[in-house]
């Protein structure tokens, strides 16, 4: 049984109710039980008709005190409130909302519609510190690039930058929208993914704004953007499960990308694409990172699920079955850059050093598979499914 | 005025009118029919768009019961002869007052220094901002439109007052001087204080009125209790702190449900009297 009698006391002093009186009110209600009184005193004007409005409003009782100045409030129902768990739940309720993990919800709020809401979809181990790795290594295509340094560069030289340069902004735009599609539906209790997941469309944002820059700095403008690209990129859009779609682009094309940025940095003509290639190559890291945690959480838990990643590589590589392979624009371009030039000597280092990027490509593509619990030979066999068109 | 239904069970749902003075209506009116739906009673919704043609429906028989502002009751009993009776109200319905309000530094202490001065009102129907308080100032000796002139803000007329503009418009004329006092409900004048349509400290108020009752929900009195008992019973039933209705009863702004009580609709029927509104 609650306490009824008063005990509580307000002294507002000559507070208003329109000058926040309201404020010490809820505090001193705070303390008193559903059906007990509160005490008010205060001598602002008017103040006994302004209670009373505003008790009504709130659903509280209000009297008149035995003495001027004092007034009474009974305390009306208050609305229930349920505390949630610090600690991340298995599975997130829809009525929790936009609440913030660990705070205390008033019961009744709107349901929403989040899809992803249960731990095991979504969740990944390191998340806190490859979180605190993006906050810490942002870095503006403005203010960072030494711009100025840029070289006038031969001519097939530049053609070869401006369309690589072409081919990765499409790339980094496809890497935006795809965890950019899923934040939306995943539930802010595991607001550490959505984080990671936002940090990540921010990279690419700026890598795209960057690699776009590039283009347009030497003065030659953008290249070609092929069919077969747009072929391979658009199934990665399409992807509708979250971890498959992670895999596909964090671990399968943003890992194969760490190989490509690496030996763009290596064959850069320029400090300017160098930087460019370096900085991206760090923060592509990150999002293999995060890919990895992901799928090794949810591998230990799913072990059988490594069958759906590899029916996943394999139906994209049905898909992509009629595109030839890597775009011409973009091979010519490696092979121009990495042999120094377009004479046939020049060709044939560039092609040789090229076909050694593949390579080194399928190497590291089949290491990360095996270290996810891929056997070998399910290694070679995703990792040459894989899209010849990088990402 | 329609014949008395069947005694016992009715043929159709219960059928309840409300007047659409804001699209939270369908919100409100859906959950709650939806609420009692889980709760073993059928009910269907009419809204109108004006409380005269619900109070028409209500005494044809078209609708139950109707939801209805204090002036469409007292409207409902002038015309049905007393033969109306309020089965349930809101919390908020309870002892509402008005004020009128005056710039601070007016020369105006009682209600008959309004004597030749412009009082701003809200809708030509709103009893809150219009016909109680300007009933008080005629019983003061002060008579509107002859005495004093009134400076009406009809937005919404029809709906009674429930939309707010009305009573916004009238305290924005008070604030710029195009008038010298503005009647409004007791709660608007905080809440125009604040969202910042009043600035804190620059009017003052002049006069309050006794405090009178507002929306009620209307039957005819021969409509069988049968038909309404198990209605006024869940209705009565619902809780605040039902996380289900809530949001409806924020919205429908009420705490609880309350039995209804008609003693509290003197002042308005004596306004309706004095101003000849029916007549």
């Amino acid at each position: 049984m609650p306490d009824l009698t008063t005990k509580a006391r307000v002294d507002l002093e000559d507070l208003a109710i329109h000058e926040g009186a309201p404020v010490l009110l809820r505090r001193a209600l705070a303390e008193v039980a559903e059906g007990g009184f509160l005490e008010v005193r205060g001598s602002s004007p008017g103040l006994a008709d302004d209670l009373a409005v505003w008790c009504r409003k709130e659903g509280h009782s209000y009297e008149r005190g035995t003495l001027a100045c004092s007034h009474r409030i009974q305390h009306g129902a208050s609305i229930p409130t349920l505390a949630t768990s610090a600690a991340v739940s298995q599975v997130a309720e829809p009525g929790w909302g936009l609440a913030p993990r660990g705070a205390l919800i008033e019961t009744g709020g709107p349901e929403f519609s989040f899809t992803l809401r249960t731990k095991r979809e979504v969740w990944a181990q390191e998340l806190d510190s490859i979180y605190r790795q993006a906050a810490n290594n942002q870095w503006s295509a403005r203010r960072d690039i030494p711009w100025d340094h840029l070289p006038k560069l031969p001519l097939e030289i530049e053609a070869a930058v401006c369309q690589l340069m072409t081919f990765l902004t499409e790339n980094e735009i496809a890497a935006l929208y795809v965890p950019a599609r899923f934040i939306s539906r995943i539930h802010p209790h595991y607001r550490e993914v959505v984080e990671t997941l936002a940090m990540q469309v921010v990279d690419e944002a700026r890598h795209a704004e960057a690699f776009t820059r590039r283009a347009e700095a030497g003065g030659m403008g953008l290249g070609t953007t092929a069919v077969t690209g747009q072929l391979s990129l658009r199934t990665l859009l399409e992807e509708a499960d979250f971890t498959i779609a992670i895999f596909l682009l964090c671990v399968m094309g943003e890992g194969t990308f760490l190989t490509l940025l690496k030996f763009l940095e290596e064959n850069a003509p320029d400090p300017v694409t160098a930087l460019l290639a370096q900085f991206a190559h760090r923060d592509e890291a990150r999002h293999v990172a995060f890919g990895i945690a992901h799928l090794r959480y949810v591998l230990h838990r799913e072990p059988n699920r490594r069958g759906s990643l590899g029916a996943a590589v394999e139906r994209r590589s049905r898909m992509l079955a009629t595109v030839s392979g890597l775009s011409p624009y973009v091979y010519d371009a490696l092979v121009i850059l990495a042999g120094g030039g377009a004479s046939p000597a020049q060709i044939r280092t560039g092609a040789r050093r090229v076909a050694g990027l593949h390579r080194e490509m399928d190497h590291a593509r089949r290491a990360r598979l095996q270290g996810l619990g891929f056997d070998a030979e399910d290694a070679i066999a995703l990792s040459a499914a894989h899209t010849k068109n990088f990402m | 005025m329609a014949s008395a239904p069947n005694e016992k069970v009715p043929l159709r749902p219960l059928r309840v009118g409300a007047v659409a003075y804001d699209p939270k209506v369908v919100t409100i009116w859906e959950g709650f029919r939806s609420y009692f739906q889980k709760r073993g009673i059928e009910f269907d919704f009419v809204l109108y768009s004006n409380y005269d043609a619900q109070v028409e429906a209500n005494l044809g028989g078209e609708i139950d019961v109707a939801s209805n502002s204090p002036l469409a009751w007292v409207k409902s009993q002038i015309v049905s002869h007393g033969r109306c009776r309020a089965l349930a109200m809101r919390d908020a319905d309870r002892d509402l007052t008005s004020r009128i309000l005056v710039r601070k530094d007016a020369d105006l202490n009682s209600l008959t220094d309004l004597g030749g001065k412009t009082i701003a009102v809200g809708a030509s129907d709103s009893p809150q901002a219009t016909l109680i308080p300007l009933s008080m100032l005629a019983e003061a000796g002060i008579l509107p439109g002859k005495d004093c002139q009134v400076l009406y803000h009809d937005v919404m007329v029809g709906k009674h007052g429930d939309h707010v503009g009305g009573e916004r418009e009238a305290v924005r004329a008070l604030a710029v001087g195009k008038a010298d006092a503005a009647c409004v409900l007791d709660s608007n004048h905080a809440l125009f204080i604040n969202e910042g349509t009043l600035d804190p400290g620059t009017t003052r108020v002049l006069a309050i009125t006794a405090p009178y009752d507002h929306c009620n929900f209307t039957v005819l009195d021969h409509l069988p209790e049968t038909w309404t008992s198990h209605f006024v019973e869940i209705l009565l039933g619902m809780s605040f702190q039902d996380p289900e209705v809530r949001i409806l009863m924020e919205l429908e702004g009420l705490k609880r449900w309350l039995p209804a009580r008609t003693t509290g609709y003197q002042q308005l029927e004596k306004a309706v009297k004095r101003f000849e509104f029916y007549a």
